[in-house]
C-alpha cells in the first residue's frame, strides 16, 4: 500500500545520477512541488525521461516552469525527450556537450515506456522508417511483417517516476484532471519507485473504483500538495 | 498578399478538405487557423496529441492552465462531447489510422510525398514530437505551407533535410496552388490566378504535372 511521506523524504531517496521519469507535457502535469524540491536539492547527473523541457516561463508567468528548473540548474546529464523546441536552454546545453539529448518520436516514446512497464521486450512500429531515427540508440532492429517495414525499439525504464494527480486517495489510486494524465499513466508502470504528488489527497472511497486511472498498486509513495486551483 | 493573408488564404482552402465528423489533428501555426473557415454544416473533431479528442472553446470560466494544454503548451479544453486521453491512447488513435486527416507545415516536400519538417542539422533541433507518428498514421496527410522559403523552392525533386517520413504526404496546399502527390509525380489540380503556371513551376523544383481538370483556387 502506498505510503504518505513528505516532499523532503521523497527527494532524500533520489541519489545523484538516478534515472527519473517525470510526467507532464510542456510543464502541464509536471509534479511541481517535487520538481521544485529536486531543483533545490543540489543533486544532479540525472538521466531524465520527460517528453519535453517545459518552458522558461509558465502559463501564469512562473519562472522556469516545471522541469525547466532542472535544465536551468544543469542537473540533467542525459535527457530522453520528443520535443524540446520551447526550452532553448536544452539546445544550448546539448550543443555545448553538457547535456546528451536523445530524441524519439512521441508515439514510440510513450509506447517504449509502456513496454518497459508491461514486461514487453520491444515495441515494433512503422514510425521513423526511412528516417535518421533508424540510427538512434533505442532502435535495435528492423523487420518486415506482411510486406510492411517496422522498427524494433527497446523498452524504457527508470529508477524513479515522479508524477502528479489531481486527486489521489490514501491507497495511491489516481484521478487526473485535464490533459495531465498524458505520459504519467505509462510512467507509473515503468519505474522501480513511483512517487505521486497529490494536488488533493483524499480519503479512500472519494475516487470511485470505476474512475481510477492509475491503480494505487503502482504507487509506492504519495506526497501532498500541488496546484490546487486552475 | 502579406504573410498573414497568405496563411489565411491557405487555411481557407485546406478547410474545404474537411468532412463532417472527421477526426483531425492540426499542427502548430497556420493549421490552427483552419477551423474558423469551416462551413457551418461541417463539424470536425479536433484531436490534440498530448491528450484531447474533441477540443472545445477556452473561456474565462473553463480555463485550467495548469491542467489542460494543447500541443503548443497553450490552454485548451475538451468540448462536452470530447474526452481527455493518455499518450498511449492518443498515439494508438494516431498510428492506428483513426485520425482522418492531419494538417501540418513543412520545410521541404518532395515529388514522392516524403517530407522534412523537424530538424535543420546544426541550426534547429527542436525534435519531432508527434509529427512522425502523425504522418505515418493519419489517413490523409495535408501539407499546408508557403510555396517557397523567401523564393527558394520547398517543393523539391528530393528532400535534402532529414526526413520526417517517407512517401507520406497526400496533398500540398500553398498560396500558389493545390497539388496532389500521385505515383507519376506532383499533379497541380488548382492554381491561384494571381500567378501564371510558369511562375508556379519556376517556384517549384519538382516538375509539376498539370491536371487536365485544372481549376482556379477559390
Amino acid at each position: 500500500m502506498a505510503k504518505i511521506i513528505s516532499v523532503e523524504e521523497a527527494i532524500d531517496m533520489i541519489p545523484d545520477g538516478a534515472s527519473i521519469m517525470i510526467g507532464g507535457f510542456m510543464g502541464c502535469g509536471n509534479p511541481h512541488k517535487l520538481v521544485d524540491a529536486l531543483a533545490k536539492s543540489g543533486k544532479g547527473n540525472f538521466t531524465l525521461f520527460c517528453n519535453d523541457g517545459a518552458m522558461p516561463v509558465g502559463p501564469c508567468g512562473e519562472e522556469y516552469y516545471g522541469v525547466a528548473k532542472l535544465i536551468h540548474n544543469k542537473q540533467i546529464k542525459k535527457m530522453y525527450a520528443t520535443h524540446v523546441g520551447l526550452n532553448p536552454e536544452i539546445a544550448e546545453q546539448s550543443n555545448s556537450g553538457e547535456l546528451e539529448l536523445i530524441l524519439t518520436p512521441q508515439g514510440s516514446y510513450v509506447e517504449m515506456i509502456r513496454a518497459g512497464g508491461a514486461g514487453l521486450g520491444a515495441v515494433i512500429t512503422p514510425t521513423g522508417v526511412g528516417t535518421i531515427v533508424e540510427d538512434y540508440e533505442h532502435v535495435i532492429g528492423r523487420m518486415e511483417i506482411e510486406g510492411k517495414t517496422y522498427l524494433i525499439e527497446r523498452p524504457y525504464r527508470a529508477d524513479f517516476a515522479l508524477i502528479a494527480g489531481y486527486k489521489i486517495d490514501k491507497a495511491g489510486n489516481i484521478w487526473y484532471k485535464g490533459t495531465t494524465r498524458c505520459f504519467s499513466v505509462a510512467m507509473a508502470t515503468a519505474a522501480d519507485i513511483v512517487i505521486a504528488e497529490a494536488d488533493n489527497l483524499v480519503e479512500i472511497g472519494e475516487i470511485e473504483p470505476e474512475d481510477v486511472v492509475t491503480p494505487g498498486v503502482y504507487v509506492k509513495y504519495i506526497v501532498e500538495g500541488g496546484i490546487e486551483n486552475g | 498578399m502579406d504573410k498573414e493573408e497568405i496563411k489565411s488564404f491557405i487555411a481557407k482552402r485546406v478547410a474545404k478538405e474537411m468532412h463532417d465528423g472527421d477526426v483531425v489533428n492540426l499542427g502548430i501555426g497556420l493549421p490552427t487557423l483552419i477551423p474558423q473557415f469551416l462551413p457551418p454544416d461541417i463539424h470536425v473533431i479536433i484531436q490534440v496529441e498530448n491528450g484531447v479528442i474533441g477540443t472545445g472553446t477556452v473561456t474565462d470560466e473553463n480555463i485550467i492552465p495548469h491542467h489542460a494544454v494543447d500541443s503548443s503548451g497553450v490552454p485548451t479544453v475538451a468540448a462536452p462531447h470530447g474526452c481527455y486521453i493518455d499518450s498511449n491512447t492518443s498515439f494508438s488513435l494516431i498510428r492506428g489510422g483513426h485520425v482522418d486527416c492531419t494538417v501540418l507545415g513543412s520545410l521541404e516536400v518532395d515529388e514522392k510525398g516524403s517530407l522534412a519538417n523537424w530538424i535543420i542539422p546544426g541550426k534547429k533541433v527542436p525534435g519531432m514530437g508527434g509529427a512522425m507518428d502523425l504522418v505515418v498514421g493519419a489517413k490523409k496527410v495535408i501539407v499546408a505551407m508557403e510555396h517557397t522559403n523567401k523564393g527558394k523552392p520547398k517543393i523539391l525533386k528530393k528532400c535534402t533535410l532529414p526526413l520526417t517520413a517517407v512517401e507520406a504526404v497526400d496533398l500540398i496546399v500553398t498560396e500558389m496552388g493545390v497539388m496532389e502527390i500521385t505515383p507519376e509525380g506532383i499533379l497541380l489540380t488548382e492554381y491561384n490566378p494571381e500567378f501564371t503556371l510558369e511562375q508556379i513551376q519556376a517556384a517549384t523544383e519538382a516538375q509539376l504535372i498539370i491536371s487536365p481538370n485544372l481549376k482556379p483556387m477559390v
